[in-house]
């Protein structure tokens, strides 16, 4: 198909769209079409993994190749995509529960590998899907019928787990912000190796507007800051105020005395840092990208090993593989 | 016996038609290594042979304890053996623990070998024994050579650069060398195997070789024995090119040929495990052959890695043991829900949970034909010996390109570590298979099938197939499906498709009677033996046939008219009887006798004699 402009309308399949009305996955699944049509993707060479959760039907909507696959573990068939093809451009699609609960291994270590594939997390912090229980990500506290009197286990945060796992590319976005969203997706689209987005994304029917606190779009530039690589950390309505790190602490200045943010540094340290600002009331919850940093992709590594060994050895035929060791004859 | 030197005295060589050998020690006395190279040097001079490996789990167990003991028992011949031995001619002890751990299995007169060097007080101590067996009657009957062989190595690596605790270590290879000069083998293969794995440490490699050297001399100057034997090579082997081979070498190799076979790139997501981690690591070494392989960080990734490989249109393989079939088990339901092709190999250890990880059992069968939810029908074959792994593995891979769905390849402790020679087949022999990949989107439906009942493949990157695939149910078109009837359809069609491989299978031959009072039905590792007890028992003029299964689900066609040819159908396994039980319900009107071992140690073949015989008796 590559030649002919394609629109929004192209990565559409014929599949009516299951989700609740007024959820949040349609706005990031309307800028995902949106975003591939725009950046002239191929929907042959295009491929959405998913695991299971309300989030991971987005491949049957895509008029792209799609793997539903099996609760938490579409890092894994992922891995195994671009092992066997890495031509292909892979997304995952994945929820707080599938990545973080019963797929956490496979997040952490497709991210320590830097696979070269794009990881959309939908964290409405809520299990959907099995009709509203708890998630990782729900707050210490949280009620739901898993947990008459409050939810006792500290919650993960998606982007230090992210980060901790030695991410090349981190970055937060929100469903509703349709212009920031695609900006985050076009970023991690262009990053070389794993990408995590983190989409904070409104189940409506389970855990509506969990995130209204901050980002709702009246709060949001006062209670969120957008961090731009290159540029100052500032934030609120006039863009008066500004971010400066202070030892192991962040605080709040006029936005002149800001510090320039860098999501590119050797050190995750600062990044790390940014990620836990959420904890304190005080501060605002920054999203944006986190971090950015190129390091070796895995499947090129793979690859590059074998080249190698055929480079060095010659390409070996079965007729090698079978007499490669000691042997003898036995006359008739 | 002392030893007396006589270096003048020709000592007379004796013809033998088989001998068993087991090597025991310590863990970390390198007995497996000591085994194996008496092994391929036997393999070289033109033996048929067999081997038994049998380590503890433990890597380094305390030293000089039972627990720590590792064994390597081989027979060679000069005929066409089939199996390791029951009981060893020769028992090579390099310690107390060794010698209390294998003394039982040794043959009445045989030979004991012991390092006299290692009997000490604290040796006796740290192996349990009360006195010192070779002073106490212990070994009475026993043809005992004695051989201080810590103080000889000291000996005869005097100039050598080495520490003193180097040096010890050096003690397999004269004990290698003393056994080479007993059987009159050469030393060639060996030092050239030393030269080369200690390429970089040349002064390890020479101390080894003056070890391996100096044992040998010893048998010749010290008559040590009363002779040397000689065991010629073997005409009962059909004539060709042979190599000796471990069966997860033949495993990995099988794989790595099928996929060529099929033309696909093979993708290997595997998680280390006992006994399976040796196809992984061969596998990781075959890069040159175009193999993908990836270690992944659980076993659930490791199957879902192969997934999406076949998915991207590679063939996805992995390999695990027991505990790592049950947690691949969910994802084998998507492979079979989205109809990929996917091999899976099953090197089968004693169970359950962690079980005996070192230990023969054949205790995953059931699992393999019915353990996971929902109807999930999936292949299952299994190879009979080492050199079997080869053509098994490449059959796995037939199967599941052919038919687009998961196979389960089932090998076990016995056959992975275990050797014989293996005649190369001829590459023009080997049968393609190529798969093909729908490219023309007019018609196309996902869930179309073929004659073989098998859906077109399609290759992710094929411009106008773009289709959505996933473990929801769905209809011929890919699509979600929830309707009742749907559902009933899919679910016949997958298990007709399944049953239907039958058609593409051989009916197995029976070996020996063809008909008559008793027929032996043996799948995996038990072959060798049984095909020794059928041997020797129609030698004795006992009308018996074998029958070895290979594919094990679906079952051949023809069986239930082979079984009706025989009154009675023995069915010896490494389990609580699994083969029996499916035998059973496949074809119910035959009489089924499931005869069952579960020690961990494979049966022996006078147990499988015993066994013949009293049911032909009564
Ligand atoms: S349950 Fe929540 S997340 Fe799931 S589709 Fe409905 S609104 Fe969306």
């Amino acid at each position: 198909m590559s030649g002919a402009t394609l629109t929004k309308k192209d990565f559409q399949s014929d599949q009516d769209v299951r989700w609740c009305p007024g959820c949040g996955d349609y706005a990031i699944i309307a800028a995902m079409q949106k975003y591939l049509a725009d950046s002239g993707a191929d929907p042959a060479k295009t491929v959405f993994v998913s695991g299971i959760g309300c989030s991971s039907r987005f491949p049957y909507y895509m008029n792209t190749y799609g793997f539903h696959t099996i609760h938490g573990r579409a890092p894994a068939v992922a891995t195994g995509v671009k092992a066997a093809n890495p031509e292909l451009d892979v997304w995952v699609v994945t929820g707080d529960g599938d990545s973080l609960s019963i797929g956490g291994n496979h997040l952490a270590h497709i991210l320590r590998r830097n696979v070269n594939v794009n990881i959309l997390m939908f964290n409405n912090e809520i299990y959907g899907l099995t009709k509203g229980q708890y998630s990782p990500t729900s707050p210490v506290g949280t009620r739901k019928k898993t947990t008459p009197m409050g939810s006792i286990d500290r919650p993960f945060n998606p982007v230090s787990f992210a980060l901790g796992s030695n991410a090349t590319f981190v970055a937060r976005t929100i469903d509703s912000d349709a212009k920031h969203l695609a900006r985050m997706l076009k970023a991690a689209h262009e990053h070389q190796g794993t990408a995590f987005i983190e989409i904070l994304q409104n189940c409506v029917i389970f855990n509506k507007d969990y995130y209204g606190g901050f980002a709702d779009k009246k709060v949001r530039s006062d209670k969120m800051i957008d961090l731009r690589p290159g540029e100052p950390m500032t934030f609120g309505k006039d863009g008066d105020k500004g971010l400066k790190s202070k030892g192991w602490h962040v605080e709040i200045v006029p936005a002149d005395e800001a510090d320039v943010w860098n999501p590119g540094l050797k050190s995750a340290a600062p990044s790390f840092l940014m990620s836990q600002l959420d904890d304190d009331p005080s501060l605002p919850t920054p999203y944006g990208i986190f971090r950015s940093v190129r390091d070796a992709v895995y499947e090129n590594e793979l690859h590059q090993q074998i080249e190698k060994a055929v480079a060095d050895q010659g390409a070996g035929e079965i007729q090698d593989l079978l007499h490669g060791g000691a042997t003898w004859e036995i006359e008739g | 016996m002392t030893m007396t030197e006589q270096p003048d005295a020709e000592l007379p060589i004796q013809q033998l038609e088989s001998v068993v050998i087991r090597f025991a020690g310590d863990s970390g006395d390198g007995m497996q290594i000591t085994g194996n190279q008496f092994t391929r040097t036997s393999a070289l001079v033109g033996n048929d042979l067999a081997t038994l490996p049998d380590f503890p789990a433990e890597i380094r167990a305390p030293v000089g304890t039972r627990a720590g003991v590792s064994g390597f028992q081989l027979q060679f011949s000069s005929k066409d053996i089939h199996t390791p031995g029951d009981a060893p001619d020769v028992l090579v002890a390099m310690n107390p623990a060794a010698l209390a751990v294998n003394l039982k299995t040794l043959k009445p007169g045989g030979i004991v070998v012991v390092n006299t060097g290692n009997f000490k007080d604290a040796d006796l101590r740290k192996a349990k024994l009360e006195s010192n067996p070779l002073e106490d009657g212990t070994l009475d009957g026993y043809r005992v050579i004695a051989i201080d062989i810590n103080e000889r190595v000291a000996e005869a690596l005097e100039d050598s650069p080495l520490t003193a605790k180097e040096k010890l270590r050096c003690k397999n290879f004269y004990t290698l060398g003393v056994m080479y000069w007993v059987y009159s083998r050469p030393l060639e293969p060996t030092e050239n195997w030393l030269r080369e794995k200690f390429a970089r440490k040349p002064d390890i490699a020479e101390a080894n070789i003056a070890a391996l050297r100096a044992g040998y001399n010893a048998g010749d100057i010290h008559q040590l024995f009363h002779g040397h034997y000689e065991v010629p090579k073997t005409d009962a082997l059909p004539a060709g090119t042979y190599r000796n081979i471990m069966g997860n070498q033949a495993v990995a190799m099988g794989m790595a040929v099928g996929a060529k076979l099929a033309g696909l790139t093979p993708v290997l997501g595997s998680y280390p495990i006992t006994p399976a981690s040796t196809v992984l690591e061969e596998l990781a070494s075959y890069k040159r052959f175009g193999v993908v392989t990836i270690q992944a960080e659980d076993e659930i990734a490791a199957i879902c890695i192969a997934i999406g490989a076949s998915f991207a249109g590679a063939l996805g393989m992995t390999s695990t043991s027991g505990p790592g079939m049950a947690l691949k088990t969910e994802a084998m339901g998507l492979a079979v829900s989205a109809e990929l092709p996917l091999v899976i190999v099953d090197i089968q250890r004693a169970g359950p949970s962690t079980g005996m990880p070192t230990k023969v059992e054949q205790s995953d069968l059931l699992q393999s034909i019915f353990g996971r939810n929902g109807d999930t029908p999936i292949p299952v074959v299994a190879a009979s010996c080492p050199a079997d792994c080869f053509e098994m593995a490449i059959e796995a891979c037939r199967i599941a390109v052919q038919y687009m769905t998961p196979v389960i390849f089932l090998s076990d402790n016995f056959i992975a570590n275990g050797s014989e020679p293996w005649r190369l087949p001829d590459v023009a022999d080997l049968e393609p298979f190529p798969a093909t990949f729908a490219t023309n989107p007019e018609g196309h439906l996902t869930y179309q099938r073929d004659e073989r009942g098998a859906r077109p493949w399609v290759r992710p990157g094929t411009p106008g197939m773009e289709f959505r695939l996933g473990g929801l149910e769905k209809d011929v078109t890919g699509n979600i499906s929830y309707d009742p009837a749907n559902h009933q359809k899919m679910t016949d069609e997958r298990h007709a498709k399944v049953a239907g491989i039958a058609d593409s299978i051989p009916t197995p031959k029976v070996a020996g009677a063809q008909e008559g009072d008793l027929l032996v039905v043996g799948w995996g590792s038990t072959g060798g033996i049984i095909t020794q007890a059928v041997e020797d028992a129609r030698a004795q003029g006992q009308p018996v046939g074998h029958l070895q299964l290979r594919h094990l689900w679906p079952l051949p066609h023809g069986l239930d008219e082979i079984f009706g040819r025989f009154k009675r159908i023995l069915v010896p396994e490494m389990n609580m009887g699994q083969m029996a039980r499916v035998l059973r319900s496949e074809m119910p009107t035959h009489d089924f006798v499931s005869y069952t071992k579960v020690t961990g140690q494979p049966f022996l073949t006078s147990e499988i004699q015993a066994k013949i015989k009293s049911l032909l008796e009564n």
